[in-house]
């Protein structure tokens, strides 16, 4: 869901060669970039922009997966996914916080997500239609999520790189529980199978957009690269997520909805790997801008919760003005 | 006797799945975090007591058969519970009233004469003392928030007081509960009760109604219409493909 991060992201920056250079040398040498460090405003700027969306998606995610909580068939599996969406807004909130030690708040970046100003992963403008569906979010959309975070564990940011050490360990346990919901489903009764087949038929896809557009159309990556925010290109991780899900799913002895898949031995410089088909990518900017199933529906939802909400925030304020005016009355 | 733990396990469930019914909809981010962890608390108390109803009634019944393939006149729940859950400050007085009732209980439970009860009660009676904390710092913020706060807060009293009085009601497998020493005597929780609202209500600027009709039934399966909706929609999926493993 990160690489979308850097959509629309403006790498452009004003400062003097030589600051350029020092800031360059000091990625170059591993050090890590702190809130307080000098930093060129467009790597600022790339960052609240990565970070800020990548908050948005965990927000936004909670949505799907939030659908199945009422209904989820066993109290074991109720509480898993309880768990697991609260771990979705866990990660949501470091990652506001990691966003604004670079001088933006939590209430903006949530403003310019109301507004469709700010962008979060397409994966979540996806209907989430059976059981089977938050099985497959946990196995693809939280692997695919691992696949792009484990290199930002490394990012040259230090409040980002702290904050997707912990959320990666999280992550790694979603995946594993969304694949234990698979394998489950895939031992279990004739309808319980075909659920899971059409769950892995409508969500492939779109888990391999995930990583963002082909390298060669992607714009942002070389910046990014430079300044260590990006380590791997959009296509590398897309296809370590390939040659790590497709044995997975035919142990499930489910199949992958691309008939062109098949292994290719020159791929992974010599190593072998599974050559995809190809990707409609018509259909991934179609979603990322605004014309997914779902789009309307998600921003709506999280635009509710924030309205609803504004007189319970107001009211948490006006009772702290009014306990702290009368702690000083008292004293 | 298993009937008791049933009414305290319905009890649990529904309310968990009220709160949950608030996952990724809350006012804030912190709420969307709180919300979860309390309803996780009370499915796993649910959890645990319907296991032991199960084994106690002896019939093979496990946590899933109970909560997912019994009709909304076999639940057992008491009405509180059920109430939709309305605005947010409905929501956290519902909370505070079933905590200040459960931290009582739970800790009287420690005492009980059956293993398995006294297990749960230990760590129930430290979840649901948070429960009262933060649902009852809410209700004061908002009882002395702002004047639209205060006035949310009021009716939510209003709407839910009457549902108070059955709590403290004890059914006839509850008092066969009780006789045994499994489970501790309801109304011996009113006094603890009274004294956590009052003190919450002065700080909130509250005033305790007198004189309420208390409404009851949900010990015999009497419920109003809301609850039917909620388990029609908690047992679908299971209801969908008896007999599969999940
Ligand atoms: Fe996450
Ligand atoms: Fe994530
Ligand atoms: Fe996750």
């Amino acid at each position: 869901m990160y690489s979308q991060g850097l959509i629309g992201a403006d790498g452009r920056t004003g400062e003097t060669e030589a600051f350029l250079a020092a800031f360059q040398a000091r990625i170059d040498a591993e050090e890590k970039i702190e809130p307080k460090d000098a930093m060129p405003e467009g790597y600022r700027r790339t960052l609240v922009r990565q970070i800020g969306q990548h908050a948005h998606s965990e927000i936004v995610g909670m949505l799907p997966e939030g659908n199945w909580i009422t209904r989820a068939p066993s109290l074991k599996r109720k509480a898993a996914l309880l768990a697991k969406v609260q771990d979705e807004g866990g990660h949501g909130l470091y990652l506001y916080s990691a966003a604004e030690t670079l001088g933006v708040t939590r209430d903006e970046m949530t403003e310019e997500l109301l507004a469709g100003k700010a962008k979060y992963s397409s994966i979540f403008n996806y209907p989430t239609l059976t059981w089977a569906d938050i099985g497959t979010i946990g196995w693809l959309v939280d692997g695919a999520a691992i696949m792009n975070q484990i290199p930002l564990c490394r990012c040259s940011f230090g409040p980002y790189a702290r904050a997707m050490i912990r959320i990666c360990k999280e992550e790694s346990f979603h995946q594993r529980q969304g694949y234990e919901i698979m394998l489950t489903l895939c031992r279990g009764t004739e309808a319980q199978k075909a659920m899971a087949q059409d769950a892995l038929d409508r969500w492939w896809w779109p888990s391999l957009m995930m990583f963002g557009p082909h390298d060669a159309e992607s714009s942002h990556t070389e910046q990014s690269m430079a300044w260590k925010i990006k380590r791997f290109s959009n296509d590398e991780l897309r296809q370590k997520f390939i040659d790590a899900t497709v044995p997975q799913a035919d142990y499930l002895g489910l199949k992958v909805p691309d008939p062109a898949m098949r292994w290719d031995e020159a791929l992974n410089g010599g190593k072998g790997g599974y050559r995809h088909g190809a990707i409609d990518w018509d259909e991934f900017w179609r979603v990322v801008k605004g014309e997914g199933v779902m789009n309307r529906d998600r921003i709506a939802a999280r635009k509710k919760a924030w309205e609803d909400g504004a007189w319970v925030r107001e009211a948490a304020l006006a009772h702290a003005a009014k306990r702290a005016a009368r702690k000083v009355a008292a004293e | 006797m298993h009937e008791a733990l049933l009414e305290i396990a319905d009890d649990c469930l529904v309310l968990g799945h009220r709160l949950s019914e608030w996952c990724g909809h809350a006012p804030m981010l912190e709420e969307d975090l709180a919300l979860p962890n309390m309803a996780l608390d009370l499915i796993g108390v649910a959890r645990g007591l319907y296991a032991r109803a199960g084994e106690i009634e002896g019939k093979g019944r496990g946590e899933d058969d109970l909560a997912y393939f019994r009709g909304e006149r076999e639940f057992r729940n008491c009405l509180l519970v059920e109430r939709p859950n309305g605005d947010f400050a409905a929501t956290m007085l519902r909370q505070l009233y079933f905590g200040a009732f459960m931290e009582p209980f739970w800790r009287a439970a420690a005492a009980s004469t059956d293993d398995v009860v006294r297990g749960i009660a230990g760590k129930a009676a430290k979840e649901v003392a948070y429960h009262i904390r933060h649902a009852g710092e809410w209700v004061i913020r908002l009882g002395d928030g702002t004047e639209e706060s205060a006035a949310r807060m009021a009716h939510a009293v209003e709407a839910h007081h009457r549902y108070s009085g059955e709590l403290f009601e004890s059914s006839r497998a509850a008092r066969a509960a009780e006789a045994a020493g499994v489970l501790p005597r309801r109304s011996e929780m009113r006094a603890e009760w009274d004294r956590v609202i009052g003190m919450v209500f002065v700080e909130a600027g509250l005033t305790v109604p007198e004189g309420v009709f208390m409404q009851t039934g949900g010990r015999a399966g009497l419920h109003g219409e809301d609850l039917g909706h909620m388990l029609a929609e908690m047992q679908s999926v299971a209801r969908a493909h008896p007999g599969a493993v999940w």
